[in-house]
């Protein structure tokens, strides 16, 4: 048992996360909110210069990580800065799928950072379930709908799943494919989403099937139970520095023993985050990966919500406002509910799997 | 022991639905139905809808244009209004000024200030928070100093709800710094188009733009508009917030919130099945349902004591407490229920951008609505001073 980084791992984390504290501050990072892109595309080369998005890829697929650890060391700490660039959603998902299908030439651009994905396989209606897909492969070109699509304006290229008879299976299609319409917004904690339609949208068949995009989604879940777990630090750090500052009635408010305990429970829970997330992690490629994946999400859900609203509440207004840096924090880490199935999606998900 | 209505209050209710059916605008009961933020000509709107009909003011006394409910014809109507989507009433002049006016002001004042909250004539805010006086509201620290015929005013407070419309404020401010803190404190009302008053905007978290800094740089405010006698603010500020807590449960607003979760509920679906049916999400739902159907007859009974000329201090606190609760719970049902598209940012502040923004269940801007609620367990006493109340009135005698 060893619960340290190895040296390389550690390195990653302390380079990341003094360059996010130095760039990625809470003014910055509000421009790039309500900015058009809802990106920074020199912050994107920067991260791939930093060995950030090469992290994300094993040595065999031209990265030098790729692991479950090198994944939480990543997003735990793009979470801890609430950062709204999708390394998630284009770099790891979109990224490793293409590993997964061959196309090593594009996962080099995409670590080198001069390739954009979208993966869209959600549907109206969809909600988390991951084999609801109506979209139609059918000699060369899909037909269909897709709902949410993260990152999918910025996308050079879109990975879509259809089925083609029965099968799911996933697609490439390139962003200037004709019949292809996005209907972009802004989401509410950050970055860009999309409404996707292909309308005999021509696409190019990646020999991936559904559990391709499954085993992505595992990767997902272990970078966004990463990703709330920093958000959760930071939300924990801000609110015992302003318990310690903000006085009322002659005191700082944190000696007031109901804070006081309420701050000691998040501390208490933040722990259980922490395990929770090396659960996934370190699970990642057992045979019960699934087991542990939906145990940490299920957890994080729960604790992220006690974390995000305890943390506002214990500030008083202040937290309500959009230029205080936890504002933007509580929404990243109470939205990631909302990404590959939420709380009660994953307490079934574990009680089917623990049954089984 | 008697759960039901009296002839007369089920007469009411009736008299009540028929107006809500007749006169409520249904595209201002849409807006609210979609959580869309109201605009001022809304507010405005719907305020004079009421005061045609005699019911803008239901607390106040008829002397004074009031309806003069008691306090179960309150709660009917505030139900009723809730259920049909109905704007609430923008309480600074009604519920808050008012009554205030009416206890403590000079006959000029209420002669003069009390009809044009009536009318429209003017919009009042709240300036009683500052930076450094939230829960500690007694240490506020706004300046009021006499220069003849006028005060001088200079200082800050913030939090001010909807200010940006308002063309008047009442202002807790301090007129002896060397007075005990609660002793030194005077109500004076300004007229925020006064040279030195500055109103900025501060953006919520949800995108919301419903509150403000104001800011006074020596703004003269003439003296007839202190109310009542300098240095006895406190007394006028604490007898307004035993007023603010009417409604106070917010039953109708959480009934009505529940009602759009189940019906959202039904339209969405998990596994090919309504998530209505969701043993899980059902669970969830049946949770909050039964503690609102406790929690709404803790308001009748409460209300009906009231009526009864008891005095709902301690039981005001409790019902802020678990009523701020159960609505935020039911903002969280909400937000689960929309699953992946709760996640698009629908705001108010983005104007005519929201058009692209999908809303399968029609459910409007619901993690929005869950983020912008987290303000009821921290504005109007936070739940962790109400439970301060509660625990000193029951445990050391204390008072309310
Ligand atoms: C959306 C919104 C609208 C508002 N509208 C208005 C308005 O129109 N006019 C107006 O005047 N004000 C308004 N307010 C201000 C509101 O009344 C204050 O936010 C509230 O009084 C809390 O003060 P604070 O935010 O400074 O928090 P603080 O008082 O600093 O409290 C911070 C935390 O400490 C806790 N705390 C403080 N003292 C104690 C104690 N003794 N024991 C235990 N815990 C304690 C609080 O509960 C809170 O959790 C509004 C606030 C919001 C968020």
């Amino acid at each position: 048992m060893n619960f340290e980084l190895t040296e390389e791992r550690q390195m990653l984390q302390d380079t990341l996360r003094r360059y996010l504290r130095e760039k990625y501050t809470t003014a910055v990072r509000n421009d790039i909110l309500t900015s058009d892109a809802g990106l920074s595309a020199d912050i994107w080369s920067e991260l791939a210069e930093l060995g950030v998005l090469g992290a994300l890829f094993t040595e065999e697929m031209g990265g030098f990580g790729g692991a479950g650890f090198d994944l939480a060391v990543v997003f735990e700490e793009l979470g801890r800065a609430g950062v709204v660039e999708p390394v998630l959603d284009s770099a790891l998902m979109g990224g490793r799928l293409l590993a997964s299908a061959g196309k090593s030439d594009m996962v080099e651009e995409v670590i080198a950072g001069s390739l954009h994905l979208a993966v869209a396989h959600g549907e109206p209606g969809g909600r988390y379930d991951m084999d609801h897909v109506h979209t139609k492969a059918d000699g060369g070109v899909l037909i269909g709908r897709k709902a949410v699509v993260m990152n999918a304006e910025a996308a050079d290229h879109l990975i879509v799943s259809a089925r083609d008879g029965d099968a799911i299976a996933l697609y490439l299609v390139a962003k200037d494919a004709k019949g292809l319409d996005i209907q972009g917004y802004p989401l509410l904690a950050g970055g860009r989403a999309g409404e996707v339609t292909l309308d005999k949208t021509p696409c190019e068949p990646l020999n991936l099937s559904l559990t391709d995009l499954q085993a992505a989604t595992s990767l997902a879940l272990v970078a966004i139970s990463a990703e709330a777990l920093g958000a959760m630090e930071s939300a924990t750090h801000l609110t015992k520095d302003y318990l310690m500052t903000r006085t009322q009635f002659g005191r700082p408010i944190g000696t007031f023993q109901t804070l006081a305990h309420r701050m000691a429970d998040l501390l208490i829970e933040l722990e259980q985050a922490r395990s929770a997330v090396i659960n996934a992690a370190g699970y990642l490629e057992a045979s019960d990966a699934d087991l542990h994946l939906s145990a940490t999400k299920n957890l994080i859900g729960r604790i992220g919500r006690l974390v995000a609203e305890e943390s506002i509440q214990m500030h008083g207004g202040i937290a309500m406002t959009q230029e205080y840096e936890l504002a933007h924090i509580a929404k990243r880490i109470v939205m990631a509910d909302h990404r590959f199935g939420d709380t009660d999606y994953h307490l079934e998900r574990f009680i089917a799997l623990s049954a089984a | 022991m008697d759960m039901s209505f009296t002839d007369d209050e089920l007469a009411f209710q009736n008299e009540v639905r028929e107006f809500l059916r007749d006169e409520l605008p249904s595209e201002m009961a849409d807006k609210v139905a979609k959580g869309i933020e109201l605009g001022k000509d809304d507010m405005e709107r719907w305020h004079a809808i009421l005061n045609a009909r005699g019911w803008l003011a239901p607390n106040w006394p008829k002397s004074f244009g009031g309806a003069e409910w008691n306090a179960v014809q309150r709660h009917i109507f505030d139900t009723e209004a809730a259920a049909a989507n109905a704007p609430r009433i923008v309480p600074f002049g009604l519920s808050m000024l008012g009554p205030v006016l009416q206890k403590f002001g000079s006959k000029e004042q209420q002669d003069h200030w009390l009809p044009r909250i009536l009318d429209g004539s003017d919009w009042w805010c709240q300036g009683y928070s500052e930076p450094g006086a939230g829960s500690d509201l007694a240490s506020l620290k706004t300046r009021a100093v006499r220069d003849g015929d006028h005060y001088v005013v200079n200082g800050q407070k913030t939090w001010t709800t909807l200010g940006q419309h308002a063309n008047m404020i009442f202002c807790l401010v301090r007129t002896d710094p060397d007075a005990k803190q609660q002793e030194g404190i005077s109500f004076l009302l300004i007229d925020m188009n006064t040279p030195g008053v500055e109103v900025r905007p501060i953006i919520l978290l949800d995108g919301s733009d419903e509150v403000n800094e104001v800011w006074f740089t020596d703004v003269r405010v003439p003296v007839e508009n202190l109310v009542g006698d300098e240095n006895e603010g406190w007394t006028y500020a604490k007898y307004l917030l035993t007023h603010e807590r009417a409604n106070i449960a917010g039953v109708g607003f959480s009934q009505a919130g529940l009602a759009a979760v189940k019906r959202m509920a039904r339209a969405e679906n998990h596994n090919g099945r309504p998530l209505i049916e969701n043993p899980h999400f059902a669970a969830r739902v049946a949770q909050v349902d039964i503690d609102l159907r406790a929690m709404a007859t803790s308001n009748l009974r409460i209300i009906s004591k009231a009526a009864a000329g008891g005095a709902p201090g301690l039981e005001a606190s409790m019902l802020k407490v678990k009523g701020s609760i159960i609505r935020q719970e039911i903002n969280d049902l909400a937000r689960r229920v929309a699953g992946p598209y709760a996640m698009p940012f629908a705001s108010e502040a983005l104007e005519g951008a929201n058009d692209t923004i999908p809303d399968p269940l029609g459910a409007g801007p619901v993690a929005a609505q869950y983020f912008n609620n987290r303000k009821l367990s921290i504005f109007g006493g936070s739940n962790e001073i109400q439970r301060g109340i509660i625990a000193k009135v029951t445990m050391s005698g204390g008072r309310a």
